[in-house]
Order: C-alpha cells, then sequence, then structure tokens
C-alpha cells in the first residue's frame, strides 16, 4: 500500500472538515474494500477520513413502517436486528449474506452504495425499496443516486448519513452467488408495497449496474405470482458477459432469482 | 508515523506505526505475534482473524491505526497458561489441522461464531458451521474435521 495519512473524526461535520483541508482524501467506514483496493494499489488516496467511530452514522429505527437505516451501520448489525426484521426481513437477510462474518462486522450499508459494484447486493434492495438515500447535503432518491458501474451521484466530499424507506407488504431477496467470492452473478429484490405497486431491482448482471425490470414490475402488479414472470422477457443485451457467465446465462438467471423471490416473498 | 495504544490479549501496548501499516504487520512485527497468518492478498482466506472488540476481523484489511484504543484478542490470548482454550483443545482432539497455517484464523472464526450463537440463542448446527466458515479457507484438511472439532467444542462450551 501506498503512503497514506490516517484522520478519525467523531463527527459528520468534523469529517467534512478533515476532508477539506486534506489533499486526495476518501472516507474510509468498514474498509472491507476501500483497504483491498488500496492494497493492490488500485486507490492511492493521500489521507483517510475514518468515519468509523461517528455515532450519529450507526443504528436503526423503525416507527410506523418507516425504516431508517443509519449509513454507518454494519452488515452484521442489519441482520441481527429484531426490530428491522419484524418490518422488513429480506433486508436482514441480504446483509446476512454478504461476504463472511468478519467482512460483516466491519462493512457498513453506506460503503457497500457508495462504492456501486455492480455485483454488491445493497444497491438492488435500495432501487426496490424505493430508499431515500440522505448525505449531509440532500436527499437522493436511490434511482438518481446509482448512476453506473462502481458510480453514484455522491460528490467526492458528500457523506452518507441514512438511507430510510417505508417497509414493503412483502419483499424478498434471491442472490445467485458467484461460487469463488460469493459476490451476485445476479441477485433480485421484489417489494409489493401496501399500495399493491410492484417494484424489482436487479443487482450482478446489468452492464450498466443495479437497474429496475419495468416488464417484470407490470406483470407482478397485474397478478403477484411466479407465473406471471413466465412471459417476461430480459434482454441478453443488457447484460455482463464475461467469464463468469455469459449474457444470455444472465439474463436466464435473473429470471430464476426473480421467481425464486417471489416465491420466497409469499 | 503515528503511535497506537491499543489492548492485546489484555495487556496495553503501544508503538510507533506508518499509518498503511496493517493490524496484522503490527501484531506480528511490532508485538512477534507471528500467531496470526497471513494467507492472501485479497481479504478472502481467514487466516488473519483475530477479535476486535470481541468480534472476529481479518486483521489483514484493517490498518492499526484503525485499531487504536480497541481491544484485540490473538491466537495467543486464549489459552489461560498451559490450558488450552475449549476450540483449541477440540481442534487437537478432532484432528481439525493439518500444515497448521490456517488454523489461528480458523479457531478465532469458530470462537466468534460461538458465541455469537450462544449470545442469540440460535442453532449451531453442521450446515450454520460450515456457511459460517465462509471466509475462511484450508488447503489441508477438507473442512471435515474442523467443522467435528467445531460441534464438539460448541458442545463443551454449552
Ligand atoms: C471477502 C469479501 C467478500 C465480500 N462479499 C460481498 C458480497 O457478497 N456482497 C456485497 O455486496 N459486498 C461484498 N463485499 C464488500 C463489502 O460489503 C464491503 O463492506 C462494502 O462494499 C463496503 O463497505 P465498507 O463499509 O467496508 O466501505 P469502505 O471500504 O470503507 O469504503 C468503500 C467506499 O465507500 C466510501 N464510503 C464509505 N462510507 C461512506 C459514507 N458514509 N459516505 C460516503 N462515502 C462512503 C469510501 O470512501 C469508499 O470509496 C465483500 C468484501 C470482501 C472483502
Ligand atoms: S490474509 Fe487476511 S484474509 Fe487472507
Ligand atoms: S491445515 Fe493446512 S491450510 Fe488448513
Amino acid at each position: 500500500m501506498y503512503e497514506v495519512n490516517y484522520h478519525r473524526a467523531t463527527s459528520v461535520e468534523e469529517a467534512a472538515a478533515l476532508f477539506a483541508k486534506a489533499g486526495d482524501a476518501k472516507f474510509v467506514a468498514g474498509g472491507q474494500t476501500l483497504i483491498p483496493t488500496m492494497k493492490q494499489h488500485l486507490a492511492a488516496p493521500s489521507d483517510l477520513v475514518d468515519l468509523r467511530h461517528i455515532t450519529a452514522l450507526k443504528g436503526i429505527t423503525v416507527s410506523g413502517g418507516q425504516v431508517t437505516i443509519g449509513a454507518g451501520t454494519t452488515h452484521a448489525e442489519v441482520a441481527g436486528s429484531a426490530q428491522l426484521r419484524s418490518a422488513c426481513a429480506a433486508i436482514c437477510d441480504l446483509a446476512g449474506h454478504i461476504g463472511d462474518p468478519a467482512v460483516r462486522h466491519m462493512g457498513t450499508l453506506g460503503g457497500s452504495i457508495a462504492n456501486n459494484d455492480p455485483a454488491a447486493d445493497y444497491p438492488a434492495a435500495m432501487v426496490a425499496l424505493n430508499a431515500a438515500i440522505r448525505t449531509n447535503k440532500r436527499t437522493l432518491a436511490a434511482e438518481d443516486f446509482f448512476t453506473g458501474l462502481f458510480e453514484t451521484a455522491l460528490e467526492a466530499d458528500e457523506i452518507i448519513v441514512s438511507v430510510s424507506f417505508q417497509a414493503p407488504a412483502k419483499c424478498a431477496y434471491a442472490k445467485f452467488p458467484n461460487p469463488a467470492s460469493r459476490y451476485a452473478m445476479a441477485g433480485v429484490f421484489v417489494a409489493r408495497g401496501t399500495d399493491g405497486s410492484v417494484r424489482v431491482g436487479v443487482t450482478g448482471a446489468g452492464s450498466s449496474g443495479v437497474f429496475r425490470h419495468s416488464g417484470m414490475e407490470r406483470a407482478l402488479a397485474a397478478n403477484w405470482s411466479t407465473g406471471a414472470l413466465d412471459n417476461v422477457s430480459v434482454d441478453e443485451n443488457m447484460m455482463l458477459s464475461d467469464i463468469h457467465g455469459d449474457a444470455a446465462y444472465r439474463a436466464n438467471l435473473v429470471k430464476v432469482m426473480a421467481k425464486r423471490a417471489v416465491a420466497a416473498a409469499g | 508515523m503515528a503511535t497506537v495504544t491499543l489492548t492485546v490479549n489484555g495487556k496495553k501496548v503501544s508503538g510507533e506505526v506508518e499509518d498503511r501499516t496493517l493490524l496484522v504487520q503490527f501484531l506480528r512485527e511490532n508485538l512477534n505475534l507471528t500467531g496470526t497468518h497471513v494467507g492472501c492478498d485479497t481479504s478472502q482466506c481467514g487466516a488473519c482473524v483475530v477479535h476486535m472488540d470481541g468480534k472476529a476481523i481479518k486483521s489483514c484489511t484493517t490498518l492499526a491505526v484503525q485499531a487504536a484504543g480497541s481491544a484485540i484478542t490473538t491466537i495467543e490470548g486464549l489459552a489461560d497458561g498451559t490450558q488450552l482454550h475449549p476450540v483449541q483443545a477440540a481442534f487437537r482432539e478432532h484432528h481439525g489441522l493439518q500444515c497448521g497455517f490456517c488454523t489461528p484464523g480458523m479457531i478465532m472464526t469458530a470462537v466468534d461464531m460461538i458465541n455469537r450463537h450462544k449470545a442469540n440463542g440460535s442453532k449451531l448446527d453442521e450446515k450454520t458451521i460450515r456457511a459460517e466458515l465462509e471466509g475462511n479457507i484450508c488447503r489441508c484438511t477438507g473442512y471435515h474435521n474442523i467443522v467435528r472439532a467445531i460441534e464438539a467444542a460448541n458442545a463443551a462450551m454449552a
């Protein structure tokens, strides 16, 4: 790893001030993406501003179906929250299948969505749950937040504070993990709102990152059943194609995962 | 350079490190605690697992400065004098190791998983143990006896 200067912040304001003073700084939360990337010399920030000790970024609140999760909440905390499980179990299960236990003890929701790896799990949930992503500057809808492969609408000095969403009537996430990395080859999050509206978020498969599948959403809004997806087509031209799976394979996986998710949501 | 102060295996320690120093380097090179191993460059093998404030983490994916102020437990901190920790004893009894390279990380992961499942009252069966070992790679044993050892230790620690 190249040399770096480390700073620890205890408030969002302090983190922003430390960032502004530094040269080419980056925020670090759990470090479970950034540290490996720095070890491989694929990132070389001059300074790191550590967000892990900011209590205002941590915690989960659920009130009247409105869920708010602090950006600094770890995958293990999301997976283990009984309160969240009773409102939206699918997001707990999603977090509980990210990486391995040690990664889940450090890795955070904010770090995952800021990184927007096309194979990461949380982006599918954020899009399907129509989450509002609050930063220290503004609030963005999930769909406007994720802009491409490893790309988000975040400015370099912008800090994600929390994400909020209304717990849906039903939802589930189905992931086909890459057998080696366990990242998603295709992951589909389906959510049916209390008003009957349906949103489907797809990760791992799309060539420009996470996306909504409007064909599936229409079919499931008309008829919430796995059979409703039989005649929906998934466009191969939109799929990633690599050594792990070609576009046709991934397009099929998306449909299979969507069906599994609908079946699991009940 | 930074001075980091933390508690390692119950003792307060400090050291001068560069900010880029990984926790595992600090443990091995500054403190001579070479039980914690490095098996990969990609955060995937789990040979480096230690506990930070009671939770299993990868010491190759954490900077020493990030760990400043925390309490770290390494494999050297598990035994009580000559009395092996029940998980260590179970690995010996059930032949849960061959070359032993992955073993410190396996044992630290196993202790964490047993404690966690005990704390939340959930059952630690064979399937769960295998899923919990997702982040620990062993090139020798085929995992079978590691799983047996963890099952036995879990029963012994009930
Ligand atoms: C072995 C392994 C397996 C994994 N498997 C999976 C998997 O199956 N699925 C999956 O989805 N992920 C997986 N991951 C990635 C993991 O989920 C990371 O925890 C996550 O991607 C990044 O979170 P972090 O808190 O560690 O962020 P960091 O690594 O600290 O930061 C990542 C990026 O986010 C930025 N950032 C962090 N917090 C904020 C914030 N609050 N505001 C603005 N920017 C911020 C940082 O500047 C950096 O650019 C895996 C990682 C490893 C090492
Ligand atoms: S050395 Fe830490 S995961 Fe391999
Ligand atoms: S015993 Fe040799 S790597 Fe596990």
